[in-house]
């Protein structure tokens, strides 16, 4: 593709300073977003999946937060925005919904309220209109009885529900972009299922990118079209969504997969572990980070840092061995381990 | 390689009939009382070694189910016979015999570790309560339990908040095992975790289980893994134990048409797999007041008059394979 990409990440660091010294959440992360593509971010809590995400939006306290790097979009680093610029780009041309959609609505305003002022606070509307652009909204997202639940508060609706509310909220401003932090982990596999139906929908329909965050690889396999897969604060993978489920080439990559039960594997095997389990980002060497829970890992692993390599177009990984293990058959065919001597 | 529990002509460890619960709760306006029907008219047996699966969304049941048979919450109808003993009509001063032989892991483990407590003291604490052994013998018990599932000496000493999740999980497990139980109620034991580390402690439960012919009741939502571990399956909706095969049986041939709807659900592993998904109308009614007949007609496709005024009966289609479903066979 030819095109800009809509969002461009050069080299973001987020640093915060914390009562244990500096601690590095995100590390040198560097990716994009093409426009009305949908590419899913993958990790394991604490991997920095999250934090790349807010700080797109710069949504940490900055007395104690440092970034680095550039976040390009529509032209602009936002990091460079001022506080007032950045405010006009929240929540309008870039928007975020949450795990939990209470967390994010208040409690003691209706639906109807929220969404009038978000659609207010960005554009030029009279309550009228607002209100018509809230039942419009409302009925994008497949709310029925729209009128009565622009009335309803949040206690009064269910977790899917909700969280249909927290999209019509997002898209209230029609952004360019979407940044869902797992939108569907806290619902039921039948609201997930309508819930992922619908932000496809909308995808086509509002033309928008989306940035998935999640952790369940189902979730990436059925929406995305591209994964960034990270670990300890660094992209340790990417690659088109079907090349990265048939030919995982970081040992990590290969291993979140091998350790899921498939709906169509052999029942009751021993299934694949990765060993031991993410160290604190504190506890960071200066390293191949996966090197300690890796099976292949050498000298050169552990005293080392491999740097991101295009592997073939478009698949890059950060991996001194993925030649050998590939070449080795260790990849993606489930024999488990396979210790290169 | 056959079913690794016994045969059903044996006597089963659990047998629960016609198990109910209903919770009074106040009525959203107003002080009426009403009745929550969490869980009703629910039957199954779990077998000697076996893992029985019980599925369901938020909601449906699933965990007061596991809950009345510790007699966490007192049901309100029905029988359970644990090894030949009549569960529910146990007097309280009897239940210690009911809380030796039947354990629960749950989805937090955190929340059933005392945080001041050394996790050995955690692990060695329900060997106190039931008297067991010497304070020595208790602790040595412990380390042995944290030992086997994966704790170093050096672990042993410190406190629930130094450890990650999949570690509590681990000493949750441990503790459950130190009164050598013989069925462990496992509610949603793997789903606060990492992938990485799920597959760890499923791991654990499986060999624990080939070790010491534990059963379990594993309550789950995640279809692929209550696949991969259970032995059997129960389906529930809205209180109701709507349909129960062998796993293998109930995958290939789901028969009622919310199994069949729930299947469809989950989201194919690979980009490659494209599921058909079957899209029902509306939304999970409340158990309060819950439909007439049967609980599945508001949103079932197929519904006919007689689902909407008569609850089905229990029909076994095949060999271990039960199903509530007015429809099935025409």
């Amino acid at each position: 593709m030819s095109q800009a990409p809509l969002l461009e990440i050069k080299h973001l660091t987020t640093k915060f300073s914390t009562e244990q010294g500096i601690v590095k959440a995100v590390d040198g992360v560097s990716l994009h977003i093409d426009p009305e593509e949908t590419v899913g971010i993958v990790g394991e809590s604490g991997c920095g999946k999250s934090v790349t995400a807010e700080s797109i939006l710069r949504l940490f306290d900055e007395k104690t937060t440092e970034y680095g790097g550039q976040i390009l979009f529509e032209g602009r680093d936002l990091l460079q925005l001022s506080e007032e610029e950045m405010r006009k780009v929240r929540g309008n041309r870039i928007s975020i919904i949450f795990q939990d959609p209470m967390s994010s609505l208040n409690p003691v305003y209706t639906i109807g309220d929220q969404i009038m002022e978000a659609i207010r606070l960005h554009q030029r509307a009279s309550r009228r209109q607002a209100r018509e652009k809230a039942l419009e909204l409302l009925r994008l997202t497949g709310i029925s009885d729209p009128e009565r639940r622009l009335r309803s508060y949040p206690h009064e609706l269910s977790g899917g529900m909700r969280q249909r509310v927290m999209i019509a909220l997002a898209l209230s401003c029609e952004p360019r972009l979407l940044i869902a932090d797992e939108p569907t982990t806290a619902l039921d596999v039948t609201i997930q299922a309508q819930i992922l139906e619908l932000m496809n929908e909308l995808k086509e329909k509002l033309r928008m990118g989306i940035m998935l965050i999640t952790h369940d690889l189902s979730v990436v396999a059925q929406m995305c079209s591209r994964v960034i897969v990270m670990y300890l604060g660094e992209v340790v993978e990417e690659a088109e969504v079907t090349t990265l489920f048939d030919r995982p080439l970081h040992p990590y990559t290969s291993g979140l997969l091998k350790s899921v039960p498939q709906l169509d594997g052999r029942r009751k095997q021993k299934l694949y572990e990765i060993s031991g389990a993410v160290p604190a980002m504190h506890e960071v060497e200066a390293c191949c980070r996966f090197a300690p829970r890796c099976p292949f890992a050498t000298e050169l692993c552990r005293s080392k840092a491999p740097s991101l390599e295009e592997a073939e177009p478009g698949h890059r990984v950060r991996c001194w061995h993925y030649k050998d293990i590939q070449a080795n058959g260790g990849g993606s065919d489930g024999s488990g381990l396979l210790v290169t001597a | 390689m056959g079913p690794a529990y016994s045969s059903p002509h044996e006597h089963p460890l659990l047998q629960v009939e016609h198990l109910s619960k209903t919770f009074r709760v106040r009525s959203r306006h107003g002080w009426r009382k009403e009745q929550l029907k969490a869980v009703e008219d629910v039957s199954f047996s779990i077998y000697e070694g076996e893992t029985y699966g019980l599925v369901g969304e938020s909601g449906s049941g699933k965990s007061t189910t596991g809950r009345t048979i510790l007699r966490l919450t007192e049901p309100t109808g029905g029988k359970a016979f644990f090894q030949n003993e009549d569960i529910f009509s146990l007097p309280s001063r009897r239940l210690a015999f009911l809380r030796k032989k039947v354990q629960m892991i749950f989805q937090d483990p955190y929340s059933s570790l005392d945080p001041k407590k050394r996790i050995w003291s955690s692990v060695a604490e329900p060997l106190a309560i039931h008297k067991q052994g010497t304070r020595k013998e208790r602790k040595e018990r412990a380390l042995e339990l944290l030992g086997r599932v994966g704790f170093s000496s050096r672990h042993m000493d410190r406190f629930p908040h130094e450890f990650s999740g999949g570690q509590r999980q681990r000493i949750g497990i441990a503790k459950a095992l130190a009164l050598n139980p013989r069925l462990i109620i496992c509610d949603e034991p793997v789903s606060a975790l990492d992938v990485s580390i799920q597959s760890q402690i499923l791991n654990l439960l499986m060999e624990l289980q080939a070790e010491r012919g534990l059963s379990y009741l594993f309550i789950a939502h995640d279809l692929s893994v209550v696949r991969h571990i259970a032995d059997r399956i129960g389906v529930m909706y809205l209180g109701n134990l709507v349909e129960e095969a062998p796993t293998d049986e109930l995958f290939a041939r789901p028969l009622h048409p919310y199994t069949r709807f729930l299947l469809s659900a989950a989201p194919a592993p690979h980009p490659r797999l494209k599921r058909e998904r079957i899209i029902l109308q509306g939304e999970l009614p409340s158990p309060v007041n819950p439909p007439s007949g049967c609980v599945f007609h508001t949103r079932c496709p197929y519904a006919a008059e007689p689902c909407r005024q008569v609850k089905p009966a229990d029909r076994e289609v095949s060999s271990g394979h039960r199903v509530q479903c007015h429809l099935y066979g025409d």
